[in-house]
């Protein structure tokens, strides 16, 4: 992690990929004449980004809010049982076990389990679908930051008399700082698919799930494939934020040169 | 100096790891006194105790018997009351914090005020040569220079004694003898007692007043080595006596391992 990339030059390469392989795919559906309903053209995808993007914006919009709330509960969760569970041994052993359960979960199955349980025009389900999501990955990598220790600070920290809250607060938490960021990084993106599968599982009708559902259905390929496109930015959208927070909270991974 | 309380008073101490047969004794029979700013080293080779033993007067390691007097109380309230410092081999600075905020941290975790703690920190990393890294993070540092600031950060509390486990044991050569000089220069400022573990000889020699020969299986003193140098300075290190009391404590760690070899053969 240190030393990586700095700044935009690391941008390039993907971008350059990116282009070459968005005019390939152009060249190909052209040259090979290929029906718009097995691959449509990404010129005529974002001629659809375009023309609808008012729709589009609302429906990702829809289900952005859906992720972040049930990224933000996620990790007010998963944080807090890593703090628990590191500080009492018998928390420890009672969560762990049951982390693992919930990261078995099928999010797929429970989807309409929930919807029954909350009326059809609530937008709990989908939330608490994607809560499920963050838990585990944020848990899991918190709590190990959080556990280990380096030997030389806790003889330190021991050898001033510090309490295990003081030491939780001086060493514990800033050093699982760079572990709660990789499960952060994971949940963000988990965070976009679980809100975009709820969907499929009725309920409400706004958001990019049924947007997709209904394109496809009126054989609008290239607009199912724009909405799709937008699911996708969503996701990066919300991955590069957790970069950027990533970046901004450890100022002294940066520095290090 | 005759009044005040030796720095460190150990009364047989011995310090056992397990239990039953799988037991290693790893400290026996072990009594010493370090006057009130004294310099001593322990040396030894590696599993003699010297390590476990520093960590009995810090209280970091329990002694399984004999009772470890620093500053004139146990050992225990000695550490809730900071009566020493501490700096291992790893310099163990947190990297998250800047220079300046890693040598205040002792200050601030025993509830020093904002300036004061700022003031007192300032003026170690003038101590220790480092005032122009104030605002770095540690990682911006070379090895030597992290390991001044952990000096620093063990002085923070103007403890009469400073306890250092290895702590040039990372650094080459040529860092190592600087940062010796270093720490000689400093302790003759703050006029602390210093127990030094080393497994270098000339390191113990060219440091210490008096050199402590520990021997493993189970750890326990051999030699105690008055050293006699005088003022040092580099030219020290070059001079006779500085030779004659290398030889007198290499002599000392090998009479033991003879004596081993003959028992085992």
């Amino acid at each position: 992690m240190r030393g990586a990339r700095s700044g935009l030059s690391g941008l390039w390469p993907p971008v350059v990929f990116g282009i070459g392989f968005v005019a390939a795919w152009e060249w190909f559906v052209v040259a090979r004449d290929v029906s718009p309903f097995v691959l449509p053209k990404p010129s005529a995808i974002f001629e659809q980004v375009r023309l609808s993007h008012d729709r589009i914006l609302e429906a990702a919009l829809s289900t952005g809010t859906n992720a972040l709330v049930g990224l933000a509960l996620g990790l007010v969760a998963g944080v807090g049982a890593a703090l628990l569970a590191s500080r009492v041994r018998s928390l420890d052993d009672a969560l762990t076990p049951l982390a693992a359960a919930v990261a078995a979960i099928p999010i797929v199955a429970l989807t309409p389990i929930f919807n029954t349980m909350f009326s059809s025009t609530s937008t709990v389900p989908r939330r608490l679908v994607v809560l499920i999501a963050v838990f585990f990955p944020v848990f899991v990598n918190t709590l190990k930051g959080l556990r280990q220790i380096e030997p030389v600070h806790a003889e330190l920290m021991h050898s001033y008399a510090a309490g295990p809250w003081t030491t939780m607060r001086v060493v514990r938490l800033p050093a699982a700082l760079p572990f709660f960021f990789t499960g952060l990084r994971i949940a963000a993106s988990a965070a976009v698919i679980a809100a975009v599968v709820s969907e499929y599982f009725g309920g409400l009708q706004e958001g990019l799930g049924p947007a997709i559902t209904s394109a496809a259905a009126a054989s609008a390929y290239p607009r199912a494939w724009a909405i799709v496109t937008a699911a996708i930015a969503l996701g990066l959208a919300f991955y590069l934020a957790a970069l950027l927070a990533e970046r901004v909270a450890m100022p002294w991974r940066r520095e290090s040169a | 100096m005759s009044d005040a309380p030796p720095a460190v008073a150990l009364t047989a101490v011995a310090k056992r790891f397990g239990t039953g047969d799988g037991a290693t004794l790893a400290l026996t029979g072990i009594d010493l006194t370090v006057a009130a700013g004294e310099f001593v080293s322990l040396i030894g080779p590696s599993g003699c105790g010297k390590s476990t033993l520093l960590r009995v007067v810090a209280d970091l390691v329990e002694p399984t018997d004999g009772t470890a007097l620093v500053n004139g109380k146990s050992a225990r309230r000695a550490r809730l009351d900071q009566d020493y410092g501490i700096a291992f081999q790893q310099a163990g600075l947190l990297e998250w914090r800047t220079v300046l905020a890693n040598v205040e941290l002792p200050l601030a975790l025993h509830g020093a005020g904002r300036d004061e703690r700022r003031r007192r920190a300032l003026e170690l990393l003038e101590l220790v040569g480092l005032s122009d890294f104030a605002g770095h993070r540690p990682s911006q540092l070379s090895g030597g220079m992290q390991q001044r600031v952990a000096i620093a950060r063990a002085l923070a509390r103007r403890p009469a004694l400073l306890l250092m486990d290895e702590p040039f044991g990372a650094l080459d050569e040529m860092t190592r003898e600087r940062m010796q000089t270093e720490l000689l220069r400093i302790c003759s400022e703050t006029s602390a007692a210093v127990v030094f573990v080393t497994h270098s000889i000339p390191e113990a020699v060219y440091l210490s007043q008096r050199v402590v020969v520990m021997s493993p299986r189970p750890g326990r003193i051999t030699h105690l080595i008055d050293v006699t140098l005088g003022h040092r300075d580099e030219d020290v290190r070059e001079s006779g006596r500085f030779f004659a009391a290398i030889t007198e404590v290499r002599e000392a760690l090998r009479g033991r391992s003879a004596v081993a070899q003959e028992a085992t053969s």
